[in-house]
């Protein structure tokens, strides 16, 4: 096991530094610095530099640095937790993510629970009941559910959400808890918002999953130790809950590695469409507006995301299922 | 499977046919019939054939020049079909100002109801890309404007002072100058709006039609762009094994550890802003299939894994044949039915992917239509409120894409005819 833990994290020490590399270069492919820019701006509004500012600047991100010795000084900073400055909001971007990236975790976190506890009754439910009008019902709204793009099923709900219960949508919070310190109102006021994006970011998965469940359970249930235990005259509940689906949930874990690069793309663009406070409608911004610095920074993180969530399903499933330790 | 006859009512009956017809013809033959009894899946067929062929005559399908400004139907309403003497036909729509809520409000007047016809003539256009001709298959004939029309200068006006009191400028007056304004509003000819108008009283009808152009094709031209990268280093990476195949490996893992969108993102956000549609449609192509690559030459990876010890390429090799030769003329068509369905599945993710950059402003933008740059507009969550149709273009999405995953779905089942 310890084995099994050295090389897997060891695997993701390379891959973030590949990861990193690959997001320092792609934005740093167009044209022009985010110091310009923000010098542009400046300059508009009526207000200046001075020349040693800029150059102060310049030198501290490297600006007219060749690429390596640019990414050289990002990264050393950047694993101390140092990831430079947002140009376009003035501040550090280290101040601006963790709130963020904190939220997304838990959305994208409520959103796994939720679909796992979803698809797996109607997982089994479709597999024990195959061909008969509840399982096409199903079969055809996972069809639909990985259908239709998650930011269209947000406008959606949104709409539904302030048509039909009059609710105040695009926040987490109501206003008089945006700012309030963590408290048993602010909780369930939270609770009572989350519900849409957790929702929205569900179905996909869950349809996704519950197609793996029913497709694993049939093929277990082919199987001639679920026959023994039949014609030993063992209860149908127990033969299906305790015999088979045990064994058909490994696939489960394993579709992980999909399931939560899914989860996390669509976090970020629901969290735009509903105007949530997490890591999507900030990258957007980011992007658009070449602020670099902040823009990696996110990119990173996601990624770390979704190599810790990996990591995560990996020792899942190694102790699930020994044959992976050891292999 | 040697498992399946365990007693259990699996369909053992169907497959037996199947296998003793199996020695007699072909296996593409024995695909297609497979296929033909999934009949979710060649309904889905039929449906993605249905919605390419109107992709292809869009502008002869479409009522309205797609592009046409008629600021006198902003956010018209899908139009109400009227039955007069046993024809449908459309009212023309007066339009005024809501004075309370600051919203445009019509009003149709059925006395003057004009048909619909089939092949009238209307905006230029090249039927196939071909054959220039200006005739659409139906569309509403004009009707001469009434005689006490107001003179355009005071429409003009009155669109001003409705621009600025739209802007939030409105005072009490100007909601008393907006009323007595309506009453002069020229009539004008009734359009045919089956999805509505836009802000702009552009036709969202004919705007569907002409966005499912780009983005129907782009799935398709994205994925052909992800096949031959993808099938390439993926037979390459099976076939040579050691370094090459740990190299591929490594670098797919490294792709698939960042997550999709956000890294689609970050690609069409470093493309440059200022380049023609026909530009930015290869480079998001390009986009698409430099993430989803992977998941082609991963898949092929595993059957080129399970080739390369078979026979038939040990008698090749002993045969002479180059490495390059066995893995295209031997690897790559012994596979091509897998990679069929690979691709297929791998269509509406494209689709998706166009779809969900463009709704952010990242993939095709304006002036080029496409069903994410249609859905922009709903961006605005009260005017969705408002004008609930405004979500219509997200209708062809869903179907396109449901029908690509019933397809591969059932070209999956088919692949295996043996099975």
């Amino acid at each position: 096991m310890l084995n099994f833990l050295i090389r897997r994290v060891s695997f993701m020490v390379i891959s973030m530094i590949a990861i990193s590399i690959l997001s320092f270069v792609l934005i740093e492919l167009p044209p022009g610095s985010a110091i310009e820019v923000k010098l542009q701006q400046l300059r508009q509004q009526g207000g200046d530099m001075t020349a040693e500012q800029v150059r102060g600047l310049e030198e501290r991100y490297g600006i007219h640095d060749p690429i390596q010795v640019k990414y050289w000084k990002w990264i050393s900073r950047a694993v101390k937790g140092d990831f430079g400055q947002s140009f376009q909001l003035d501040r550090p971007v280290k101040s601006l993510i963790w709130a963020r990236l904190g939220f997304s975790v838990l959305l994208s976190s409520f959103a796994l629970v939720f679909s796992w506890g979803l698809s797996i009754p109607l997982g089994v439910y479709s597999a024990t009941h195959r061909y008969t009008l509840p399982d096409y019902v199903i079969q055809v709204l996972q069809f639909v559910g990985v259908a239709i793009p998650q930011f269209l099923l947000a406008l959606l709900l949104l709409v539904l959400a302030s048509r039909a219960f009059n609710q105040e949508v695009g926040t987490l919070f109501s206003q008089q808890f945006k700012n309030a310190p963590w408290s048993l109102p602010r909780l369930l006021d939270f609770l009572r918002h989350v519900w849409i994006p957790v929702v929205v970011l569900a179905v996909g998965g869950t349809a996704g999953l519950t197609r793996i469940m029913r497709a694993n359970l049939l093929d277990v249930l082919g199987q001639q130790y679920v026959q023994t235990a039949r014609s030993k005259g063992v209860a149908e509940h127990i033969v299906i809950w305790k015999h088979a689906v045990r064994n058909a949930l490994h696939p489960l874990i394993m579709a992980l590695g999909t399931t939560l690069p899914l989860l996390i793309s669509g976090e970020v663009i629901i969290s735009i469409v509903l105007n949530l406070p997490t890591t999507g409608p900030m990258y957007l911004q980011a992007l658009l507006n070449k602020d670099m610095y902040l823009a990696v920074a996110f990119l990173l993180m996601l990624s770390l995301m979704l190599l810790i969530g990996n990591l995560l399903a990996d020792i899942l499933l190694a102790w699930v299922d020994p044959r992976v330790r050891l292999e | 499977m040697a498992t399946v006859s365990t007693g259990l009512p699996l369909g053992g009956v169907a497959v037996q046919k199947e296998e003793s017809a199996a020695d007699q013809v072909s296996q593409w033959t024995l695909m297609r019939w497979r296929f033909m009894q999934n009949r979710l899946s060649v309904g889905a067929l039929v449906v993605l054939i249905l919605m390419y062929l109107t992709a292809a005559v869009a502008p002869f399908l479409s009522p309205n020049d797609y592009n046409e400004l008629d600021t006198d139907h902003a956010f018209a309403a899908p139009t109400r079909i009227k039955l007069v003497h046993g024809w449908p036909s459309v009212c023309p729509l007066t339009q005024t100002l809501d004075p309370d809520h600051f919203k445009w409000v019509y009003e149709a007047d059925c006395e003057r109801a004009v048909p619909i016809r089939l092949f009238v003539h209307g905006a230029k256009h090249r039927l196939l890309g071909l054959i220039p001709t200006d005739v659409h298959l139906f569309g509403v004939v004009d009707v001469p404007p009434p005689a006490e029309a107001a003179p355009s200068a005071s429409k003009t006006a009155a669109k001003d002072s409705v621009a600025s009191l739209l802007a939030g400028l409105g005072g009490q007056n100007v909601a008393g100058a907006a009323s007595a304004q309506a009453e002069t509003k020229a009539e004008k000819p009734p359009r045919l709006f089956f999805f509505g108008a836009d802000q702009q009283g552009r036709d969202l009808f004919s705007r569907v039609l002409e966005g499912s152009r780009v983005s129907l094709t782009i799935g398709i031209v994205g994925v052909i762009f992800s096949l031959i990268i993808g099938s390439l280093l993926g037979a390459f990476s099976g076939y040579m094994g050691g370094v090459v195949d740990n190299a591929i490996q490594r670098t797919i893992e490294i792709i698939r550890a960042v997550p999709t969108l956000p890294l689609w993102a970050a690609f069409a956000a470093a493309l440059p802003r200022t380049t023609t549609v026909t530009q930015r449609y290869l480079l998001i192509t390009i986009v698409l299939s430099l993430v989803g690559w992977t998941g082609l030459a991963r898949e092929l990876r595993g059957k080129v894994l399970a080739y390369r010890a078979l026979d038939y390429i040990a008698a090749a090799r002993l045969a002479g044949s180059s490495h390059l030769r066995i893995v295209l003329s031997h690897m790559l068509p012994n596979a091509a039915s897998h990679i069929i369905v690979i691709a297929t599945l791998a269509v509406p993710y494209s689709i998706l992917g166009e779809t969900s950059l463009s709704f952010l402003g990242l993939g095709m933008l304006p002036p080029a239509v496409s069903w994410g740059v249609l859905l922009r507009d709903t961006q605005q969550i009260q005017s969705v409120l408002i004008h609930p149709w405004m979500l219509l273009p997200a209708v062809p999405v869903i179907l396109a894409v449901a029908c690509f995953f019933l397809l591969g779905d059932g070209l999956r089942d088919a692949i295996d005819p043996y099975s």
